[in-house]
């Protein structure tokens, strides 16, 4: 990986006037066009009020809900692309597998009681189930797949994990079937706490309450731990880090290890809030857990958590804020819109995200 | 063309690990591999196709080939020339894969998995045991693992005379049993043909007897060819001049074109059907060859210049509410005014959506380009545009193309209208690939800022690579307009992306006949195989995670490509004798393709 350290890249920095391209008027345009969307739609929505504050107040709950699963899952490819350079495409399914697992025992402790009577009990055991599941499929991608790429550039490794994402997919749909299952929906779950005056599924607490717990958990890991220790120094040079006697191939090992768990406790996590798990449902948030990933600083940990809560905030008041606002019927199914529009322009704009990682940038 | 001498190292590690270590791994790997067919629903779906009626299944035959896959794992290392101190690792190989396939069978009887495992039922239990009961169909399965691995390993220590007319004999009963259908239509023809094919099949599939002529004649002709003919037929094409080779190579070829057109009129409109999707397939891989292949662009949302080519031609042509026609004072054109046109849109979207990524390299590029793949069909689907474009209700009845009084209604018209613009397109890419641009895209693949330091405008370069594959795609998507009369969003998906790309890396990068292997390959072997049909995506996700672990240049590649990949991969030296034996297995590439 010396060679990524070594080689320097040549950005197109911004032009003067006179080397004004039409490429940097696309581009430019780009932004104004999204800076009027989001400005014009924000005053035209609060012009015409149509939204009170308990729906704003809804729309933030139900971001940050779905910002810290992206959080979790953002969490895995940063971690992994810190001592890799590898954007493991499947993470997303890892996630599925998860929360596969959680279903199987959920539905289980649904029709025993005990997920009514004992609901700590049963929530940690189908945690438990979730997080031993997607680490150990987590592990198994990287032996089988992931370990003979190691020192590969270009392409293939991408292609990969490509092949990876779909094999785990089609896999789960082989098995266990291509339709939708319902999740368990216990009757505490429904229940609505007060915060602000303003009523909150306890689902979506508990959900934000869980990965934060697991996010401060994996923060404690990777900063006072010598193996967290181990991973920071690798993903800050590899070859060094061997140099000076740590078993890169541990750490890498450890790190798919933790991304899996936090994807697993992500699966269960995103189960519960929309109620259901079918074959293809990690896709779309890998996708954006990516885009959170890149957004925050791509190897960065804080970074990945202020992706996701932002990408997930974004995602949840978009609709209404910008897209409602420019009369844009049914503005809910641009929800994906606008998190993929985020994506790309991080992606061209600001490919070390927000927390200007510099190693992002030799990739990128 | 003999093969690489073992290496001395390679032979020490082998003898430190154990036989027994060896085979227990081989076995429990073949094993594995066997019951994930059976609990992903495969072996079940396949074991509905005979090849041989009454006798042997699909999925019989593809346990036979794992058991005899297992021994021939064993025997293919060779660590002894001989047969016999291989037989007891064969054997045990086998058994342990047969055992592992035991212990699922006998799971099954004891638990009730089926509320999990959907596949796992009772009329599976009874095919994986033969009907004998669970506990003798384990030893059953653990007998018959043992002795298929032991012929496997056998099979494979035999000499080449033997072994080639054996395999080629099973081989040809496969496929004479599997694609039983196609064949008893194409000898429908005359009697002395429809005799012969009633010698051979029943209405169900291959009968035991025709099996087993076909057996002797395929063996007896591999026999004769190895034999008697080979030698003097190389000899002789040894003997000719280059320009002689040269006539002789494109006769071949216009041979086989001669066949392909002829084809679907004899085998019927389904399977023109299938070559039809396969042609639009190859165009398609045909325009991201250009990205990928040549320019190193990874391009997940390729399908977006499809839909735009499909939505265009629709757009113009159909005889619905959503057409221009209806509510603009454009008139109604005809498919062939409106083909190039739509090609055109493709071009033009291909450009708008190349410019924002062009500082966007390797990895995120082909998440970004996913992303705008995506943002189209979410647009599309949504009910913003539905106005314009019938969102998810897609626009309905769109003619097909005319010629003069003539309709091309049925697949097998349409079919000789994709090869004629697959031919067109081929011709096109095949010359891109060595023009000036071709290697402006290859020297931007290998290294972007040695080839803008070299002189390239990557701007320029970049957005014709975009362009171009986006013509080949809206090609494509214009005749698959017209191919189902009325489009959808939903028909636009990832998937097609990633069924496009699994098809060029497959056929090998950067290779126009490639993309031609890699769509029969991925599109028509499924679209045959009925059964196969909804694991088509699993076998594309395994195809790319075993092409980029074994084969990463491709089934048929280039012979750059090839080098680099190689050389990427760290064998890199040129005097690396595997590269040298890898060189030397595939003639047809390494002498049909100046090195460059």
């Amino acid at each position: 990986m010396s060679e990524v350290g070594a080689r320097r890249t040549w950005f197109p920095k911004l032009p003067s006037l006179s080397r004004f391209t039409f490429v940097d008027v696309v581009l430019w345009g780009l932004r104004i066009g999204v800076v009027i969307v989001v400005v014009g739609g924000t005053v035209g929505t609060l012009i015409k009020g149509r939204y009170g504050a308990a729906q704003w107040f809804d729309f933030l709950v139900f971001g940050l809900t779905i910002g810290s699963v992206y959080a979790l899952v953002a969490l895995g490819y940063t971690m992994v692309y810190g001592v890799l350079r590898l954007i493991n495409f499947a993470h997303g399914d890892i996630m599925m597998t998860g929360a596969f697992a959680g279903y199987f025992l959920a539905s289980h402790f649904a029709q025993t009681g005990l997920l009514d009577h004992s609901p700590v009990l049963a929530m940690l055991g189908i945690l438990t189930v979730a997080v031993a599941t997607s680490t150990i499929i987590a592990l198994l991608t990287e032996r089988l797949a992931y370990r003979p790429f190691r020192q590969v550039r270009g392409l293939a490794p991408l292609i990969c994990a490509i092949g990876v994402s779909f094999f785990l997919e089609q896999t789960f749909r082989g098995s266990f079937g291509s339709g939708i299952r319902a999740y368990p929906d216990p009757r505490w779950q429904k229940e609505t706490i007060a915060i602000f005056g303003f009523g909150v599924p306890l689902v979506e607490v508990l959900v934000v309450i869980a990965a934060l717990i697991s996010m401060a958990i994996l923060y404690l890991i990777v900063q006072r731990t010598r193996m967290g220790m181990a991973m920071r120094a690798v993903s800050e040079d590899a070859d060094a880090a061997a140099l000076m006697g740590i078993d890169v191939n541990k750490v890498v090992v450890f790190t798919f290890g933790l991304g899996g768990a936090m994807a697993g406790i992500a699966g269960v996590c995103y189960a519960f809030v929309f109620k259901q798990v079918y074959f293809f449902m990690g896709f779309t948030p890998g996708i954006k857990a990516f885009g959170a990933a890149v957004l925050g600083g791509i190897g960065s940990v804080p970074g990945a958590v202020l992706g996701g809560l932002f990408l997930g905030i974004v995602e949840s008041i978009g609709p209404a804020l910008f897209l409602d606002g420019i009369g844009i019927p049914a503005p809910y199914q641009l929800r994906d819109l606008i998190a993929f529009t985020l994506l790309i322009m991080v992606l061209i704009f600001r490919p070390y995200g927000i927390m200007g990682e510099r190693m992002a940038k030799k990739r990128a | 063309m003999s093969h690489a001498p073992p290496r001395p190292a390679a032979r020490s590690r082998l003898q430190e690990r154990s036989a027994l270590r060896r085979s227990l791994r081989i076995g429990l790997i073949f094993g594995a591999v066997a019951v994930y067919i059976t609990v992903v629903g495969l072996l079940p779906s396949l074991d509905a196709r005979w090849i041989v009626v009454g006798v042997v299944s699909l999925g019989d035959a593809a346990l036979i080939a794992i058991g005899l896959g297992a021994g021939a794992a064993i025997a293919g290392r060779r660590w002894s020339p001989d047969f016999w101190p291989l037989a007891l690792p064969s054997f045990f190989a086998g058994s342990v894969a047969g055992g592992l396939l035991a212990l699922l069978a006998l799971a099954m009887r004891v638990f009730d998995l089926r509320p999990i495992f959907i596949t796992l039922s009772p009329a599976l239990l009874k095919v994986l045991t033969f009907g004998l009961g669970a506990p003798v169909g384990a030893v059953v399965l653990i007998l018959g693992g043992a002795l298929l691995a032991t012929l496997g390993g056998a099979l494979t220590l035999a000499p080449t005379g033997i072994r080639t007319p054996v395999l080629v004999g099973l081989a040809s009963i496969v496929v004479f049993g599997v694609f039983q259908e196609l064949i008893q239509i194409m000898m429908q023809y005359g009697k002395f043909i429809g005799a012969l094919r009633d010698a051979i099949f029943t209405w169900e599939g291959l009968s035991p007897q025709g099996a087993a002529a076909i057996f002797v004649l395929a063996c007896g002709g591999a026999l004769v060819w190895t034999r008697v003919l080979r030698g003097p037929v190389r000899d002789r094409f040894a003997g000719l001049t280059a320009v002689q080779q040269n006539r002789a190579r494109a006769a071949r070829i216009a041979v086989f074109v001669l066949l392909l057109v002829l084809f679907p009129v004899v085998a019927g409109s389904y399977i023109g059907q299938v070559m039809l999707l396969v042609g639009l397939y190859i165009l398609m891989g045909m325009g991201l060859n250009l990205e990928v292949g040549l320019a190193g662009l990874l391009d997940l949302g390729f399908v977006a210049f499809f839909a735009v080519g499909a939505y265009a031609t629709a757009l113009l042509t159909a005889d619905s509410p959503h057409a221009l026609a209806s509510y603009t004072a454009l008139p109604s054109l005809s498919y062939w005014a409106a083909m190039p046109i739509a090609v055109i849109a493709s071009v033009i979207v291909g450009v708008l959506f190349g410019i924002p990524v062009l500082g966007v390299r390797g990895d995120y590029l082909a998440v970004a380009t996913m992303g705008l793949g995506e943002i189209v069909r979410v647009i599309v689907q949504s009910d913003m545009a539905a106005p314009l474009l019938g969102g998810a209700q897609g626009i309905l009845q769109i003619p097909k193309p005319r010629i003069g009084g003539f309709e091309l209604a049925d697949p097998v018209d349409l079919f000789y209208l994709t090869l004629a613009a697959s031919a067109v397109a081929a011709y096109f890419a095949w010359r891109l690939e060595n023009s000036r641009l071709g290697r402006a895209w290859m020297a931007v693949r290998d290294d972007e800022d040695v080839a803008q330091a070299l002189g390239i405008n990557l701007v320029k370069v970049k957005l014709l690579a975009y362009g171009l594959g986006a013509a080949f795609a809206g090609l494509a998507g214009s005749i698959f307009a017209v191919m189902l009369t009325s489009i959808y969003p939903s028909s636009f998906q990832l998937l097609i992306s990633i069924n496009v790309l699994a098809l060029i890396i497959v056929g090998g990068m950067g290779s126009l006949p490639g993309v031609m292997v890699g769509a029969v390959a991925l599109v028509g072997l499924p679209e045959l195989l009925r059964e196969f049909g909804e694991f088509r995506f699993l076998f594309y996700g395994a195809a790319l995670i075993i092409m980029m672990r074994i084969k990463p240049e491709g089934l048929w590649p280039s012979a750059t490509r090839r080098r680099e990949l190689r050389a990427a991969a760290g064998g890199g030296a040129p005097d690396d004798p595997e590269e040298a034996a890898a060189f030397a297995a595939e003639p047809l590439s390494a002498a049909q393709r100046p090195a460059q």
